[in-house]
């Protein structure tokens, strides 16, 4: 199939990058932009609630949850390790571990609210504390439950053997938003658990 | 006039278009279903167009009620919904559709693509921005407004808090503001991030970034501009829904919340956004003048560095729209310097605009027209811009109507401007006929006369202290005679559409026939035919410059023995 225009002055390869990264990038810009600002109501309202629980009083540092939750970034990226060497069991194994630690630290989300709520009183409509604390936090989990399910479906297919080691760059894209969830949740551990208290 | 000289034999499809439809529901079904970039970038457009119509026909209602003092045409809570939703509809539903919908039907054209990187989402993005829109109008039956059955939101587009809490905006009017933008809000970054994917990825062989159109380059930058941009308007809603509905706090000042973080988040979103209302505008003035002015574009590494700086520059100068809320003299004096910054990038443009057309051998048609106005018009702007970017002039200007003639100076003057002349540039492409000349030519004077009429003379009741937002007012104070032309103004701008409506409809009948290259242009739209076989390109282009099809039809004096 002859070319209908100029010839390339000589034969130079043509790559672009993958689409799907790219992409992916793009979403994270933006979510990023979404959860700075909540992170700066966050920063700006601390110390500004009138009345109600304070962070102090009632906020344990989630050193549990936060180590399965990074732990899950760790696991993922062996996964995609061994997707890339086809060592589809192996894949499974750790794709199967972060959506085991990623659960976790989501029940314990659930638990740390729970006590919130009912042993301190405290929820999103107490206070200022409240209201910017569920946000971001619930802003977060919310990009949890939905990485979470995107990664339960992976998980599926891979245990229904569609999943192919030529998917690598597919699962690349996935996983850059499990790892962007999890920085985020280095950020909001920061401003919520050391900063804000 | 029809051009068809064009060597690149192989590069049209020659087949005749199929001319099995089959019912009209298989017509409506392939619209509704298509995932084709050029079919979803005309509904954008058209959907554009329809709301142009329903924002300017709000706008001929506000203009009739403030064309005398003391009028009682619309009352006060009528007045406040109809320039909400004007303000609303022109930005959402009018300008980000239309900058979208040239997007899509361009950028993969100009970069010798076939369809953008991710068409269902392209799709998805379409339908989400519509749903907002209809969303957005189904508040004048649905609202349970104050009073009574039905009502539109009420509280200006920028919607400031505490106005817009529960205990002074009681039923679901400001819901419906909040909600429908959230979810045109999504199809809006689910459209950047396509076109960044498609810009970044999908390039034909040999166009390196630097030899992209510069539209193309523009909307690369409009989109990530777009994902810093809207996305603190979608956060700054949620608290608001959240405020509203889960008892919330954030703007709550009795609970030690603040409604000026409102402000602040709203003009975060809302400053970079009339950027990305206006860079698509300077993308069609890139495309448009150096073809009517038979030269290549000048300084285009500048120009591309000057738009990425003002994409950049534009996120530091929100404030420039609170210089009254209280701000600190080191604050103020930030936000003067940053608006004041990103005057220098826009200027760099127009001289090379300018440069561009020196020496050219210029050929006034429609869109040419169209865009040379653009040129006076926004220099214009900017400088009143510039005016109200200094403090102190802010202070006694603000919330006036020199500021409502200032930016609809660059909204009209500027972007509809050009993107009027994009139409008539584009439009041969699009549908395959030509739009009629002697009738564009009647559309640009009448809106020139129009625009000028309107806007220049509202400048003046503003500096004589005529406040922005109010549904009436005062005789005797030097405003009666000046609105009233100003609404005159506002009539015949609304005359010169109906002819551009008209001569959309007559020429897609009657129109001449347009041929693949009618403008003897040089970007890859150029190459196919018009309107496009659904696939683009017959065969990939492979391109050797910034103009490759100058490169075809010039074979003895390309452009790639010159550039680099």
């Amino acid at each position: 199939m002859s070319s209908t225009a100029i010839p390339l002055a000589h034969q130079e390869e043509w790559k672009l990058p993958y689409h799907g990264t790219v992409a992916m990038a793009a979403l994270i810009v933006a979510e990023t932009a979404i959860f700075s600002i909540f992170v700066v109501a966050y920063i700006y309202y601390i110390g500004k609630s009138i009345s109600g629980p304070q962070p102090r009083q009632v906020l344990e540092l989630p050193i549990f949850n936060t180590v399965c939750l990074l732990s899950s970034s760790f696991t993922i990226w062996l996964a995609e390790h061994a997707l890339k060497k086809s060592a589809m069991g192996a894949f499974r194994l750790w794709w199967a571990l972060t959506v085991l630690l990623g659960g976790i630290f989501l029940v314990g989300t659930g638990l740390e609210w729970k006590k919130l709520i009912y042993h301190d009183g405290l929820t999103i409509s107490t206070n200022l504390f409240g209201t910017t604390f569920y946000s971001l936090v619930g802003l977060h989990a919310s990009h949890v439950i939905i990485g979470l399910t995107m990664l339960s479906l992976v998980l599926i297919f891979s245990l229904a053997g569609k999943l192919k080691s030529e998917h690598h760059k597919q699962l690349g894209v996935l996983s850059l938003y499990w790892h962007f969830v999890d920085g985020v949740w280095v950020v909001v551990f920061t401003v919520v658990y050391i900063i804000g208290r | 006039m029809a051009d068809s000289t064009l060597p690149i034999g192989s590069a049209i499809d020659l087949t005749p278009p199929s001319e099995v439809y089959g019912t009209w529901l298989d017509v409506v079904n392939s619209w509704v279903t298509t995932v084709d970039h050029k079919k979803i970038g005309l509904m954008y457009i058209g959907y554009a167009a329809v709301f142009l119509l329903v924002g300017g026909f709000e706008a001929i209602l506000l203009r009739i009620q403030l064309a005398v003092p003391h009028n009682n045409f619309l009352s006060p809570e009528v007045f406040n919904r109809i320039f909400t939703m004007h303000g609303t509809t022109m930005v959402f539903l009018m300008g980000m559709p239309l900058v979208i919908g040239f997007a899509n039907y361009l950028v993969p054209l100009m970069i010798g693509a076939r369809d953008m990187s991710f068409p269902r989402m392209n799709a998805f993005s379409f339908w989400m921005t519509a749903l907002g829109g209809l969303m957005l109008y189904y508040s004048f039956i649905g609202g349970v407004g104050l009073q009574g059955a039905g009502s539109a939101p009420d509280v200006t587009w920028w919607a400031y808090a505490p106005l817009t809490e529960r205990a002074f905006s009681r039923g679901h009017s400001t819901d419906y503001w909040a909600l429908s933008l959230i979810v045109s809000g999504f199809g809006t970054i689910g459209a950047a991030v396509n076109i960044i994917a498609t810009t970044l990825c999908l390039r034909c062989k040999g166009m390196t970034l630097f030899r992209m159109p510069l539209l193309a380059w523009l909307y690369l930058v409009v989109s990530g501009m777009i994902l810093v941009t809207i996305s603190p308007l979608t956060a700054a809603q949620i608290m608001l829904c959240v405020d509203r509905y889960l008892g919330g706090h954030f703007f709550d000042s009795q609970a030690g919340g603040a409604p000026v973080v409102w402000a602040h988040f709203f003009w975060i979103f809302g400053h970079p956004e009339v950027y990305v209302l206006v860079l698509p505008a300077f993308a069609i003035a890139n495309e448009v003048i150096p073809v009517f002015s038979r030269k290549a574009i000048f300084g285009y590494p500048a120009m591309v560095s000057a738009s990425a700086g003002i994409g950049v520059i534009s996120l530091s100068v929100w404030a420039h729209h609170m210089f009254t809320v209280g701000m600190t003299s080191a604050q103020n004096a930030f936000f003067v310097l940053s608006t004041g910054l990103v005057g220098v990038p826009t200027g760099i443009k127009i001289f090379n605009w300018i440069a561009t057309m020196w020496g050219g051998k210029i050929r006034f048609a429609t869109p040419m027209l169209f865009c040379s106005a653009f040129l006076i018009q926004f220099l214009f702007a900017g400088l009143t811009g510039i005016m109200l970017s200094t403090a102190p002039w802010n202070w006694q200007l603000h919330n006036s109507y020199f500021v409502i003639a200032h930016f609809h100076y660059v909204l009209v003057g500027a972007i509809v401007f050009c993107f009027f002349g994009g139409f008539y540039y584009w439009y041969p492409k699009m549908i395959g006929k030509m739009l009629n000349e002697r009738l564009g030519k009647w559309h640009f004077w009448l809106f020139v006369i129009g625009f000028h009429l309107c806007f220049d003379l509202m400048h003046i009741p503003g500096l004589l202290g005529m406040p922005r937002s109010i549904y009436t007012y005062e005789p005797g104070r030097g405003w009666d005679t000046l609105n009233f032309i100003v609404s005159m103004g506002g009539i015949i701008q609304g005359i010169a559409t109906a002819i551009f409506v008209y001569n959309l409809v007559y020429s897609y009948f009657k129109g001449e026939e347009a041929g693949p290259d009618p403008w003897d242009a040089w970007t890859l739209e150029w190459a196919t035919s018009s309107p496009p076989p659904e696939y683009n390109f017959a065969t990939e282009p492979v391109v050797m410059s910034r103009r490759p099809l100058w490169d075809l039809k010039h074979p003895e004096d390309p452009d790639y023995r010159y550039e680099e």
